[in-house]
């Protein structure tokens, strides 16, 4: 997959705040029930441009309910969700959003640059052939631009359904498992892509079940659970030290209640016991272990 | 281009490419063929016929009775594949491409649903109103050739087959925004079986000069209008035929009892809009 998308740093991001209105995703007290079912009750989530939210959650617990009403498949019960300002499943914020689902797929009888030529005549998109190609090849597509996807196998369609979202150059994109299907290498490469895009200033709604993913990439994680948010904030914030482990010639000693100014002293006291030091590391919960714990204490 | 007009064009490529057009030439070519064979005997073997004793009917008659007998036939055979080949490209439009993961993409888009609606509505109409004309076209000159009699009326009898498929259309466009693609398929198929029972009602009800079996059949032509267009245009054929020679079409197993009239007409064009803002409606309204 290409790079060219992840070249451009963080300081060098030219996001034009003024073209920009406010947040590109707000949800505010959004409810969603199927009958009896309750998929949502009561979500408050924001997107900033330019940043990377990524949803955690069991199987039912409203991620992929709370992307559909995002971009209008499916309506809310209560509350209400804007993008860039215009009410949800508007033609106005549709025109701002590219979408990946969970659950997709394109005409077998398609080429991938026809599916891709029929998603730029819908979206308005005056990109032509040289966006196409430009799509294919960030997502590693270039030599099955005429192949048809019914000869395409689950993770090629997945990132067939990548470029196709990114179509027009969305400013909100709202991706559901986008590496589901993918081998670890493709699981880099559009890692690579999200932190690429996110340098471009798109704001990106990611939803993985993959948290070692998220916990890379993600400048803010919302973790819910049967419609609720349990909570949310930076990985750096929700993961917390769980002591210090130091390598020494007798072996690993641990620390459990160090943190990680405490380390020059421990390490001082080791070595002036005549100890010798080989590597000193800080002992961090993973967003697995965060998820987890949240979903015991619910 | 229009969004409308982008799914349409989208939808026709489809049915090109699934081979959709190849199949329906061939089965179209095997039943044109049989229908060839069927006029030349029939026509051959009239002058054995005997009517009423060489009475009531003479051989003009007899003429007109096999010509619009087959033309009856022959439209009731388009209609059933056009009507086939209608419901094969809408029944799952809606709910089976929703469930297939087809749709979300499309409606993602910055289109509204109605236009992807009325797309795939123009593509199957479209095909289907291309099709019953062509093979409307190849019945009439296959009764010309076997018989050397045209129809009284060619013109009226082909916009009510349109009409009719054009209904049955946008009926199974409608089933698919709220049944599955399984579930509509067999409520289109009973629809139009109900609609031939309604008919053969309708001819039973003339014979015996049964006024409630009239009353039903009547009542079905008007739910279910495709039925009463195809009616009309059979009952068109034998506009010219008199005495008995025009009762013996009209209650033949290709004839028809019931002309078609302004207000029916009408009925039909209300029966298609309402049938075209509920599946609006309906697809507005729904999760995908």
């Amino acid at each position: 997959m290409s790079e060219q998308l992840t070249t451009q740093t963080g300081s060098e991001r030219e996001i034009d705040d003024a073209a920009i209105p406010g947040p590109a995703l707000v949800a505010e007290g959004l409810e969603k029930r199927y009958g009896s079912v309750v998929a949502l009750a009561g979500v408050d989530v924001a997107v900033a441009p330019g940043e990377l939210v990524g949803l955690v959650g069991a199987n039912g617990a409203g991620k992929s309910t709370l992307m559909k009403i995002a971009c209008g498949l499916v309506r809310p019960t209560a509350g209400s969700v804007a993008v860039f300002g215009a009410p949800a499943g508007s033609l106005e914020a549709r025109r701002s959003l590219g979408y990946l689902a969970e659950l997709f797929r394109f005409p077998g009888w398609c080429t991938a640059s026809e599916v891709l030529a029929l998603h730029q005549q819908l979206a308005g998109s005056a990109g032509g052939r040289a966006e196409r190609e430009e799509l294919l090849e960030l997502v590693g597509l270039s030599d099955a631009a005429d192949r048809r996807v019914e000869g395409m196998s689950k993770g090629m369609q997945q990132r067939l359904g990548i470029a196709q979202a990114l179509i027009g150059d969305p400013k909100l994109l709202l991706l559901d498992e986008p590496t589901s299907a993918l081998d670890p290498g493709g699981r880099r490469d559009v890692r690579r892509l999200l932190l690429g895009l996110r340098d471009r200033g798109i704001a990106v709604l990611l939803n993985s079940h993959l948290l070692g993913e998220l916990e890379r990439v993600c400048d803010r994680v919302v973790i819910l659970a049967a419609g609720r948010i349990l909570t949310a904030g930076r990985p750096d914030e929700l993961t917390q030290t769980g002591g210090v482990e130091i390598q020494t010639g007798d072996g690993v000693r641990r620390f459990p209640n160090a943190a990680r100014k405490d380390i020059p002293a421990l390490v001082a006291e080791l070595v002036a016991a005549g100890v010798d030091v080989y590597e000193v590391s800080v002992i961090r919960s993973t967003l697995e272990d965060v998820y987890l714990h949240a979903l015991e204490d619910e | 281009m229009s969004a409308s007009l982008i799914i349409a064009r989208h939808a026709v490529q489809e049915t090109l490419r699934r081979r959709v057009f190849v199949v329906v030439l061939v089965l179209t070519l095997l039943f044109l063929g049989l229908f060839t064979v069927a006029a030349a005997k029939a026509f051959a073997a009239q002058g054995t016929f005997q009517f009423g004793n060489n009475g009531p009917v003479g051989p003009d008659g007899i003429a007109s009775l096999t010509t619009v007998t087959l033309l009856g036939l022959g439209v009731f055979g388009s209609l059933f594949l056009a009507t086939v080949l209608g419901v094969f490209l809408t029944l799952g439009a809606v709910s089976g491409d929703a469930e297939r993961g087809l749709l979300q993409p499309l409606v993602v888009r910055p289109l509204g649903r109605r236009q992807l609606l009325v797309g795939r509505f123009v593509a199957a109409a479209g095909v289907c109103t291309a099709y019953v004309t062509l093979l409307y076209a190849a019945v009439l000159v296959i009764v010309h050739q076997a018989g050397g009699q045209w129809p009284h009326q060619i013109i009226g009898p082909g916009a009510a087959l349109i009409g009719a498929v054009t209904i049955l259309v946008a009926m199974s466009l409608l089933g698919s925004v709220f049944l599955s693609t399984m579930a509509n398929g067999i409520t289109m198929f009973m629809l139009y079986g109900a609609g031939l029972v309604s008919g053969l009602l309708a001819s039973i009800g003339a014979a015996l000069n049964a006024h409630t079996v009239q009353t039903i059949s009547h009542d079905i032509a008007i739910a279910l209008p495709f039925e009463g267009l195809y009616e009309a245009a059979v009952h068109a054929f034998a506009s010219n035929a008199a005495g008995l020679a025009r009762i013996a079409v009209n209650l033949g197993p290709f004839g028809a009892a019931q002309a078609g009239s302004t207000v029916f007409y009408l009925w039909a064009a209300v029966y298609f809009g309402l049938a075209a803002v509920i599946a609006a409606v309906g697809f507005e309204r729904r999760d995908l």
